[in-house]
């Protein structure tokens, strides 16, 4: 299947000299949700606007649905709709008017039917009537989705969707990415949260001064970077450990208090139970056990610090 | 053509036209009326006739094109200047939008404001003065492309601004005294002749000379000119508007 958004050769110098983008090539699949990780200033909103019509590239080439974003602007953008990160609404609007707005402005004919159930689906109903100036921070959120979405696009686009944003108005917002997704739409999101990636996307991609540096199914990722950890809490404390268990490569944490072992989430390992029985040989007693899959968090820290030696994030 | 936009924006400048009426309407009116009690009654009465009629009568082109000028820039400057100040301008940038498309809705919305204005001052000044209008529909196509050239001048401005500063700056400083100084008062032949001259080089005396001309059949420079003139600036600022949303300058990084 063709990708429906298909980024090659991307690059992006500004006028300052920074380089925010530096070749990034990316297939967006046609349905899917897809994360952009990265942390502030690696790129995702450059990629995302550059994609959107609101940076010029400086190298590269987009294509949306397979229409070039230069040459065939009008049919690209059509299909795209925006959430961008900032709160920025005409304060004088009514929610009724910005989202008629907003459709004639992607050159849609009025549909009153279409935009009520919209406005019902994102709890703006009853506002319709208010000016966006008496709305508090996350009903203009609201209504920025609901201009994205006036026009029934087939691509998404949420840049840091839910910064400062309340329980509830995430929880409805997972809501309606996961309705969008079943209706076909592919939504692209940016987030530097890495449980909202891990939450909701198909794919994820991570980015990091400029450059995506992995693309990959989140359940692969998973797989392949994943894995688990079980820690033991020792009744007492070890000070290295036994020869008899050297082949289990066990790390000592806490000053000796802890024991560490890292094993494979997948298949049936039956080390896990030769372990417990061999520690239990060996005569060493624990107090408490605990197991931990390693998060896409912890996929995402070493990934990134692996790129900066200084393990800061990128800036 | 992407006329569902094209309405979208017309229609939300007119709103925003709608919900500032009384500052945008009321306030030249009432300045344009003064300017007539002053000038025109006051003043005028002490002063003969200029080219052959009252000088309450040959103020009023003059004073309908410093309001057609000052009103077409400031309304074309401010519209384009405030979603780029706000940051709603992101949604216009990613509309399936020609360059065209968003020319013809904002200019065309500061155009039509500023023409209505002038319609208003024009029924206004009757009150006042004795008005004959020789050739209507030069009359009408002067307003046009005055209101259509200064508009897209007023959305150049917008678009260079980057603050609130600078949007006032140029309509204070350049537009303002070139009008006042290009014969909305008086007639570019009683100056002395070197000032003439000089005048001459203020490209507002062709707009005025020629408005004047389709009132009362009597110019200071001939209409042909004043047309050429008029058309010139048009082809200017069209090739200065199209460079602007080509490059992106100052709207796309």
């Amino acid at each position: 299947m063709h990708p429906v958004i298909s980024i090659s050769g991307l690059s992006k110098t500004y006028a300052s000299g920074f380089d925010a983008l530096k070749g990034v090539d990316l297939d967006i699949r046609q349905g899917e949700i897809f994360a952009l990780l990265g942390p502030n200033g690696a790129g995702k909103t450059t990629l995302i606007s550059i994609v959107c019509g609101l940076v010029n590239p400086s190298v590269g080439r987009v294509t949306v649905g397979g229409h070039d974003i230069v040459r065939d602007y009008r049919a690209a953008r059509a299909m795209i709709g925006l959430v961008p990160q900032e709160l920025t609404t005409d304060a004088f609007e009514t929610v009724w008017n910005t989202v008629s707005f907003s459709r004639g402005l992607f050159g849609k004919p009025p549909n009153p039917a279409y935009l009520e159930r919209l406005l019902q689906d994102l709890s703006l109903w009853n506002k319709k009537d208010n000016k966006l100036l008496t709305l508090s921070g996350g009903m203009k959120r609201r209504v920025l989705i609901a201009k994205a979405l006036s026009h029934e696009p087939q691509i998404l686009f949420l840049d840091e969707p839910t910064a400062g944003v309340d329980v509830e108005l995430r929880r409805d917002m997972w809501l309606l990415v996961r309705r969008l997704r079943d209706k076909g739409v592919t939504v692209i999101l940016t987030t530097h949260y890495i449980e909202e990636a891990e939450e909701m996307a198909d794919r994820i991609g991570v980015i990091t001064r400029g450059e995506l540096i992995l693309v990959e199914d989140k359940a692969t990722l998973m797989r392949k970077l994943g894995g688990k950890r079980l820690t033991l809490q020792l009744a007492a404390p070890l000070a290295q450990i036994p020869p008899a268990l050297s082949n289990y490569g066990l790390t000592l944490a806490q000053g000796g208090k802890e024991l560490v072992y890292r094993y494979e989430a997948e298949g049936e390992d039956s080390a896990l139970v030769d372990l417990l029985r061999e520690l239990a040989a060996a005569g060493i007693a624990f107090a408490d056990l605990h197991t931990s899959q390693r998060s896409l968090e912890d996929i995402f820290v070493s990934l990134v610090s692996e790129r900066e030696p200084g393990g800061e994030g990128a800036r | 053509m992407n006329w569902h936009a094209v309405r979208a924006i017309y229609l939300f400048e007119m709103a925003r036209t709608r919900r500032t009426l009384l500052q945008s309407v009321l306030a030249p009116v009432i300045t344009t009326s003064l300017y007539f009690v002053v000038f025109g009654s006051a003043i005028g009465a002490r002063i003969p006739e200029v080219g052959g009629v009252s000088y309450g009568a040959f103020l009023v082109p003059g004073l309908i094109m410093l309001n057609l000028l000052t009103q077409s820039v400031s309304n074309a400057s401010f519209g384009i200047f405030f979603p780029k100040f706000s940051r709603t301008i992101y949604e216009l940038l990613s509309a399936p939008v020609s360059h065209f498309e968003i020319v013809l809705s904002y200019v065309g919305a500061a155009a039509t404001k500023s023409i209505l204005l002038s319609v208003i001052i024009l029924a206004t000044a009757t009150f006042f003065v004795p008005l004959r209008i020789e050739h209507p529909l030069w009359m009408i196509g002067f307003l046009l492309l005055t209101a259509v050239s200064f508009s897209l001048l007023g959305f150049i401005l917008g678009i260079w601004a980057d603050n609130f500063e600078k949007l006032q700056l140029v309509p204070l400083l350049i537009i303002t005294p070139l009008t006042f100084l290009g014969g909305s008062f008086y007639s570019i032949d009683m100056l002395p002749p070197l000032w003439r001259t000089i005048t001459l080089f203020n490209p507002v005396v062709y707009l005025v000379s020629g408005f004047r001309w389709s009132f009362y059949g009597h110019a200071d420079v001939a209409v042909g000119i004043s047309l050429g003139m008029s058309l010139l600036f048009l082809a200017v600022f069209v090739g200065v508007a199209t460079w602007m949303l080509r490059t992106g300058y100052r709207l796309k990084p």
